[in-house]
């Protein structure tokens, strides 16, 4: 069985072998969690090890007809890009599972239905990442919504079913828009070339540009509110702030990457020329996005609410790196996309820490936590300093490198962008020295350092951190060479040689 | 001189089976005891449904426009929506077994004393059986009928016990007589515009044969054959429930027994739309420059009009009344795509839409308080805490209602889409997937009183359904599960069968 299949199924099996232990053991059941998605991760960095970094075309490829009436193939196939999210999405899960042991409990439903939620939804993380074909993606990207949905409105916080389905809403609208260009695509095919759903194939079509356009919108549109980007983006705070702080972490971590993913792979491959045209009005909105998230975010007292801002800010940049098609730019936003993925993931666990010792998630409850929780307080300190790209930490390579990337074509976009950074100061440190220092707010002085448990799952997130920071050559060794191919096939060369990394 | 016409009897046997089943249903209730009748009726229905099924099995290759002289044509389409239609009903036929359902005795005043002594002495009459047979062999004419007067006798034979049946729920009495004379006065109104329009087109063309009628196109006055086309189709746009002949469908589907629902709105929009797809295929399609835009439009208008008034329903059997009028919206598109890949995409939705269907009638049958059904949506609040298993099967059916994908119903929305993308009529698929979103919010609100609402303290509960229950939902729940994850059989077998004959 090829490996890459293997990284799929295994949850999948797992979500069925759960079902056989008997549900009043929810320790088993979460030992079993971890057992399985623990093998995921190790199977995944397999994956990475036999993957040949010289290569920019799909490796582990395999397909299966699925449906042959319309020429549906069952086709995966991963290149760098793929790989490095693969590998995001199956780190994070047993960490999220670890962290937050006890999430599961008090939700409308059985531990095992977390679960069982949980692994279903890391094999279509896999999947989405590693489908070759469109239709197949297209089936990942909109079932995927369904066990996020009853994750939030099960297990959440607050106002969980508003979330749960505004989250929902906004996605299945995307989805459909997705769904009028995908079939038009297949159309498109069907009479040039003859109908098919591999993705290659769809990218030698010759499509008139009016018609382009219009299928570009659909993509984008729906990859748009995934991401999410200014203004599409309103449905992100309310779910994150209901969701738990592990669906939380998946949620902005991973799933709102196949936003990104998707413009990649499918908004500049497929449609190179109407990416041209709409590149001004993405790259504008990118701009809005980073400033836009970065003001909201100074303003929230809500510490959920501040991290989903600072993601709407970020996933700006990332846009921003994208659609700047210059290599250093796409290369910045893969590796932004894996970064902010750990980053996000830390602030997210330690905030739930934080919020479920004290049972709230109002920043000013908080306050000289660095006295009594120095453990916990240091490792939000180092996730917040992620999050403002303080270089050393790997935020700071990917942000760099998507400025670099932006101001060689768009500079007047990568100078704003670059107040994005000095806004980020603002948003973090301000939390930071309300949260850590200060004296110690009533109510806090027994909170509990954190666990072995705790800081065990805390401990290989900050570590990618820093490591990344220092020394990210492995992981751009694997980013570069297919971020350089997609520029090229969308018919960009860099305005200046290429910078060495 | 009359010359006696020559039938196909084996062609024809299939119809002639189930006709001929009702009519002994008719003999079995007047001449057999009260013990043993309601055994015997479901026997024969099932057993003649089945040997129906075979019947067309093995004249699964045979084709004839000469079956019964020249007004019933066998053909490849026919055949699986005949086929169609017999699966449904079989699976059908299994909920409305379940007597409790249904009056006693029909001709008891609702709330007279006749009526309660017929409950206490248990004399439940089982005449629902032979109407059920009567209107599955008129579904069965209905989609092979190549000739206006055959097409109309079809439409009446199984027009007339879907009125009867409707009428004939044991609680809510009043409900569902209003509901069954409301049905049938509309529902002669559209047949009589149907006539009226048969009359124009044989004005024109001086044939009733669709055959001839498409012959005869361009070949005089437009204005006659676009007239004769128009008041014909008002007559079967008012079966499928268009929009803006669709006012019957909330207040039948809510008054009829739930299982008689379950059946007309499966089996009907099969008949229906197959009768529609053959008319438009094969008699209009040579006038397709008259009628197209005119059907473009009341497709679109009955997508966007179905989804937006769910939005404002409280009761479960009127939400998915005007869901089922936005998914004759999508099946329109399929009519108007006019090509072999929306004839294909037409069958497949069918199939996928009358189970999804099928299974969704029968759970809203189990939910109940002592009064009987509940449908009022308010009272479905946190059913997924008192039946989990009931609860996701139902949001299951939702979410194919809905199209998302791995469920039958994104795939139908897929290829129906597609062919009618194919066929340049890109409008109606932008509207199709903007309805899709619009209609998605009220499946997903049900989803959410099912499972994110506490349940309030009253007295709803999920009944244990009977074994012929159990066997029907479960049927339908799982062939509906089967065609969304594998799909490619039933597809082939479309695409094999989508084929008229002109």
């Amino acid at each position: 069985m090829n490996l890459l299949t293997l990284v799929g199924a295994l949850p999948l099996v797992g979500a069925a072998l759960i079902y056989l232990i008997p549900t009043k053991d929810s320790e088993l059941v979460k030992k079993f969690a971890l057992l399985v998605t623990s093998l995921v991760a190790i199977a995944a960095i397999f994956l990475a090890v036999g993957f040949d970094k010289s290569i920019t075309s799909l490796q582990y490829a395999q397909s299966y007809s699925w449906i042959p009436t319309f020429n549906i193939n069952f086709a995966l196939g991963i290149d760098g890009i793929s790989l490095v999210l693969i590998l995001l999405s199956t780190i994070l899960v047993p960490i999220v599972i670890l962290a937050t042991w006890n999430e599961s409990e008090g939700g409308r439903w059985s531990v095992k239905t977390f679960y069982v939620l949980i692994l279903i939804l890391e094999t279509m993380m896999v999947g989405v990442f590693a489908a070759s074909d469109l239709f197949l993606f297209y089936v990942f990207f909109e079932a995927m919504l369904i066990p996020v949905y009853f994750l939030i409105g099960g297990y959440g916080t607050g106002n969980r079913s508003a979330a749960a389905v505004k989250f929902l809403l906004y996605s299945l609208f995307g989805g459909l828009l997705m769904l009028a260009s995908v079939i038009g695509l297949y159309v498109i095919a069907g009479n040039q070339i003859g109908a098919t759903f591999d993705l290659t194939q769809l990218a030698t079509l010759e499509i008139d540009n009016q018609t382009e356009n219009f299928l570009f919108l659909g993509f984008f549109i729906a990859f748009a509110i995934k991401a999410p980007l200014w203004p599409f983006h309103t449905w992100l705070p309310d779910a994150a702030k209901s969701a738990t702080p592990g669906t939380s972490v998946l949620l902005l971590g991973v799933l709102d990457k196949v936003g990104t993913y998707g413009m990649i792979r499918f908004c500049l491959a497929l449609f190179p020329d109407a990416s041209k045209t709409f590149t001004p009005l993405i790259i504008t909105l990118s701009v809005i996005s980073i400033i836009y998230g970065a003001f909201m975010a100074i303003g929230q007292k809500d510490i959920k609410g501040l991290i989903a801002f600072t993601s709407i800010s970020h996933f700006g940049f990332i846009t921003m790196g994208i659609f700047a098609m210059t290599s250093q730019g796409m290369s910045g936003a893969n590796l932004y996309m894996v970064n902010h993925g750990f980053s996000t993931a830390a602030l997210f666990l330690v905030a739930g820490w934080m919020m479920s010792r004290r049972n709230s998630s109002t920043i000013s409850d908080f306050g000289g936590l660095q006295r009594v929780t120095p453990v916990m307080a240091w490792s939000f300190f180092i996730a917040g300093m992620s999050g403002l790209a303080l270089p050393g930490l790997s935020s700071f390579v990917s942000e760099f490198l998507v400025l670099v990337g932006t101001y060689t074509r768009y500079p007047v976009a990568a100078i704003i962008g670059t107040l994005g950074i000095v806004l980020a100061a603002l948003y973090i440190l301000i939390p930071i020295q309300k949260t850590l220092h200060g004296p110690i707010t009533e109510g806090n002085e027994n909170m509990k350092d954190l666990n072995l448990r705790e800081k065990i799952s805390i401990a290989p997130v900050i570590a990618i951190i820093v490591v990344m920071g220092f020394y990210p050559k492995p992981v751009l060794d694997l980013i570069n060479p297919t971020s350089a191919k997609v520029v090229v096939d969308a018919g960009y060369s860099d305005p200046i040689a290429e910078v060495n990394k | 001189m009359l010359v006696a016409p020559s039938l196909g009897y084996l062609v024809l046997s299939p119809m002639l089976i189930v006709f001929a089943g009702a009519v002994l249903g008719v003999l079995v209730e007047a001449f057999m005891g009260k013990t043993h009748r309601a055994a015997v009726q479901f026997t024969i229905s099932v057993g003649v449904l089945l040997i129906s099924l075979q019947q067309l099995w093995r004249i699964r290759d045979i084709s004839s426009t000469t079956a019964a002289v020249d007004s019933v044509t066998i053909d490849k389409a026919g055949i699986f929506l005949q086929a169609t239609v017999v699966l449904l009903a079989l699976i059908a036929v299994f909920l409305i077994a379940d007597q409790d359902n249904f009056v006693a005795q029909a001709s008891a005043v609702p709330g007279s004393n006749e009526e309660a002594i017929a409950l206490q002495q248990k004399n439940q009459q089982t005449e629902i059986f032979p109407l059920f047979l009567f209107a599955v062999a008129g579904m069965m004419l209905f989609p092979v009928a190549t000739d206006l007067i055959t097409l109309f006798v079809a439409l009446e034979v199984f027009s007339l016990p879907l009125y009867l049946l409707a009428g004939l729920s044991r609680r809510k009495r009043l409900l569902s007589q209003e509901a069954a004379l409301k049905y049938f006065l509309l529902g002669a109104y559209a047949s009589a515009f149907f006539l009226f329009g048969a009359a124009f087109l044989y004005g024109y063309a001086g044939t009733i044969s669709i055959r001839g009628i498409s012959a005869a196109a361009g070949s005089a006055n437009d204005v006659l054959l676009l007239i004769g086309i128009v008041f014909v189709s008002v007559g079967l746009l008012f079966k499928i429930s268009a929009v803006p002949f669709h006012s019957w469908t909330p207040d039948v589907y809510q008054g009829a027994p739930t299982p008689i629902t379950a059946f007309m709105a499966a089996c009907t929009k099969v008949a229906a739309f197959g009768a529609i797809l053959r008319i438009f295929y094969v008699g209009f399609a040579e006038a397709q420059t008259l009628w197209r835009p005119i059907i473009t439009v009341i497709a679109i208008l009955t997508m966007v009009v179905g989804s937006v008034v769910a939005i404002a329903q409280r009761d479960v059997k009127r939400m998915l009344a005007y869901s089922s009028i936005a998914h004759a919206g999508f099946l329109l598109s399929g009519v108007v795509a006019l090509n072999k890949d929306g004839l294909a995409a037409s069958l497949f939705y069918l199939v996928a839409y009358g189970l999804t269907t099928l299974a969704a009638f029968g759970i809203i049958g189990l939910v109940r308080d002592s009064t009987g059904e509940v449908t009022d949506l308010n009272r479905w609040i946190g059913l997924g805490k008192k039946s989990p298993l009931i609860g996701s099967i139902f949001a299951f059916l939702l979410l194919s209602f809905a199209g998302i994908p791995l469920t039958s119903g994104f795939i139908g929305k897929f290829a129906i889409f597609s062919a009618a993308y194919q066929s340049g009529n890109i409008a109606i698929v932008v509207a199709g997937v903007l309805s899709s979103a619009i209609a998605a919010f009220f499946y997903v609100r049900v989803i959410i009183m099912i499972f994110f609402t506490d349940p309030v303290n009253d007295s709803v509960s999920v009944i244990i359904p009977s074994v012929k229950s159990k066997i029907s939902i479960s049927i339908a729940t799982v062939s509906s599960i089967v065609i969304g994850i594998a799909p490619s059989a039933l597809l082939t077998a479309a695409n094999n069968f989508a084929n008229f004959i002109k």
